[in-house]
């Protein structure tokens, strides 16, 4: 089952395009995450599986219908954007009301352990919480609504290192408890590594590569061994990266089969080195012979 | 959805209801028995300010920071997130904050109609026209039903605004811009022809000339044009000396040029007022009438209502815009 899926889904903002050609499918019951760098439209694709931005081409369906519809589809995603907006003036205790009076499927119980647990004080204006309290009262609106599918856009961007974990643990725990489905985007590959199963890379407006973490690295591999040139390679090994020196190549692919040629050094990868392969290499194609030193 | 507009916009609606019982309390005390004895005349000035402000306050400080409050924090993130359609969102605030405007400023127009009426129904007996007749355009805009009208479609205006603009201050400035110049070209441009107003043409007699118009000419002054008296209450749109086949002229013709008396400094006589008064009347034999046009004072109440429907028509356009343009608003 996919609680996302996107076919052709771009986005133009007036000239120019923050997403193109998307073609994405995200299997429920996992946490998915978003990586690329600024401007590569993670927060675009977040926004129009939340039905915040309308779709310029393509269509998206979010949990089997079209994001923002309607009341029904609404209840269904949660949404915690960028720098977790919360109303400055309302208490703690009243955004916890809001959040019952405008979703059928509020979990006040939920809600409420979780405010104590974090130690909010319900009495407290929500523009007197610190960056790390203020995400977290945001997560708790979009978990106590009980959605089949949360959208978090850089939810631990605001938060210094011991709050960043603390809220991922957190958010892991509501995910084991109740089951949803998770996106998150962010550019640090530590967090998305701590709980992450699968992963998005978007680099310059487009998608990069889509899947399981755990598959991602068991079929990339480096390569390294004496210089030559990467198109003699089989052509079932794609290039992702190629590096060259004076004596020696560097060449990070991905294939499904082993690497037979014993003139190869093979070398495992970890999710970071992956990452960063395809963030500083957007073309992808076979660059020709250059020595870079 | 509505608890959470009325905590959002409860303030300011109780900040503004609680300064209305103020001014009402203020009028109640202080009510003219008769017409105008002078005392009243701050009062009456300021509660004709207050009227004609009233709306634009509201669509001003109600209706923009409704909205962009919303846009500049982000927090329509977090509401249109929730399980409520932002239509329904915006047909709630819409909901509370219409009747609100539109119930205050039909109270303050009201209140202050009853306080006023003496002196109104003075100003409609006295043809010398030393305060102005409510069917006027500057007191019709603060008496009767009219400012509710007015009200509602500021703080519609002021929502579509805040919605095109997305900036407090920017969407203020511009939605008090846009208010003002649909407050000047009604009356101007569109109130006078709702009603087709009554025309009359008055042969000029010394008794019908209420007044000369002279510029100063090379030699003396030359007479420009003539008023003659205007019915008591009426809002007069022309009162122009036409000549035989109905065009207006202006300057009067250089037939009765020789009436003015010349250059002095002493005060006019009234004998020698009203000789000069027989002498422009000379101006009926060479065919010369004048042409009135004016809405008569039994007209308030028509063009009230129809000023009503016209503001709350304009309201429902802008409200319609308003929902479309939310569609693609991000």
């Amino acid at each position: 089952m996919t609680v996302l899926s996107a076919r052709g889904l771009g986005k133009k903002y007036k000239r120019c395009w923050a997403l193109t050609g998307c073609t994405l499918d995200v299997p429920a019951g996992h946490v998915t995450g978003l990586v690329g760098p600024n401007g590569a439209g993670k927060s675009t694709l977040l926004g129009l599986a939340a039905g915040m931005l309308a779709p310029s081409s393509g269509t998206i369906e979010v949990c089997g219908g079209v994001p923002g519809s309607g009341p029904a589809q609404l209840a269904k995603v949660g949404f915690v954007a960028q720098n977790a907006p919360v109303y400055a003036n309302l208490t703690v205790e009243e955004h916890l009301r809001l959040g019952a009076r405008l979703n059928p499927g509020w979990d006040d119980g939920l809600a409420r352990a979780r405010i104590a647990r974090i130690g909010l004080d319900p009495a407290l204006a929500a523009g007197k919480l610190s960056g790390g309290q203020r995400a977290q009262l945001a997560l708790t609106l979009g978990i106590a609504k009980r959605p089949e599918l949360l959208l978090l856009d850089e939810p631990v961007a605001s938060l210094d290192p011991l709050a960043r974990r603390e809220f991922l643990q957190d958010l892991m725990e509501a995910v084991a408890e109740h089951g949803l489905s998770v996106v998150m985007s962010s550019h640090l590959v530590a967090d998305l590594e701590r709980v992450c199963d699968r992963l998005v890379v978007l680099v310059d407006s487009r998608v990069r590569i889509a899947g399981e973490v755990d598959d991602l690295l068991a079929t990339h591999r480096r390569l390294t061994g004496p210089r030559r040139d990467v198109d003699t390679l089989p052509g079932d090994q794609q290039v992702v990266s190629v590096r060259h020196t004076d004596r020696q190549t560097t060449v990070l692919v991905r294939t499904e089969a082993p690497i037979l040629d014993p003139s190869w050094d093979v070398g495992e990868l970890d999710l970071e080195d992956l990452i960063l392969a395809y963030l500083t290499n957007p073309g992808a194609g076979r660059p020709g012979l250059e020595v870079v030193r | 959805m509505t608890w959470l507009t009325w905590r959002q916009l409860r303030f300011p609606v109780l900040s503004v209801y609680g300064a209305l019982a103020l001014a009402g309390v203020v009028l109640a005390a202080s009510r003219p028995a008769r017409g105008p004895f002078g005392d009243q005349e701050l009062l009456y000035m300021g509660s004709l300010l207050a009227v004609l402000l009233l709306p634009a306050v509201l669509g001003v400080f109600w209706g923009v920071p409704m909205i962009t409050r919303e846009l500049e924090t982000g927090t329509h993130n977090l509401v249109w997130n929730q399980s409520v359609t932002r239509s329904r969102w915006l047909a709630v605030k819409l909901g509370i904050g219409l009747p609100a405007a539109a119930v205050a400023a039909g109270v303050l127009s009201l209140v202050v109609s009853w306080w006023a009426d003496p002196i109104d129904t003075a100003a409609g007996l006295d043809t010398e026209r030393s305060f102005e007749p409510r069917v006027t355009p500057l007191v019709f805009a603060v008496r009767g039903i009219a400012p509710i009208g007015y009200a509602a479609f500021a703080f519609v205006l002021g929502i579509a605004v805040a919605i095109l603009v997305r900036r407090t201050v920017t969407a203020m400035a511009v939605t008090l811009v846009v208010y003002a110049a649909v407050q000047l070209a009604v009356p101007l441009a569109v109130r006078p022809h709702v009603l087709p107003p009554v025309g009359e043409s008055v042969t000029l007699t010394a008794r019908t000339i209420a007044g000369i118009q002279t510029e100063p000419g090379p030699d003396g002054d030359v007479p420009e044009s003539l008023k003659v008296f205007t019915p008591a209450g009426a809002w007069v749109l022309a009162n122009e000396t036409v000549d035989a086949n109905g065009a207006a002229v202006r300057p009067l013709p250089a037939a009765v040029g020789h009436c003015l008396p010349p250059a002095q400094t002493d005060p006019i006589t009234l004998p020698e007022l009203d000789r000069i008064r027989a002498c422009f009347a000379g101006l009926d034999d060479l065919g010369y009438r004048q042409h009135l046009a004016y809405q008569p004072a039994s007209r308030f109440w028509p063009l009230q209502w129809a000023e009503l429907a016209l503001y709350l028509a304009l309201a429902a356009l802008v409200t319609w815009f308003c929902f479309r343009r939310l569609r693609t608003l991000s």
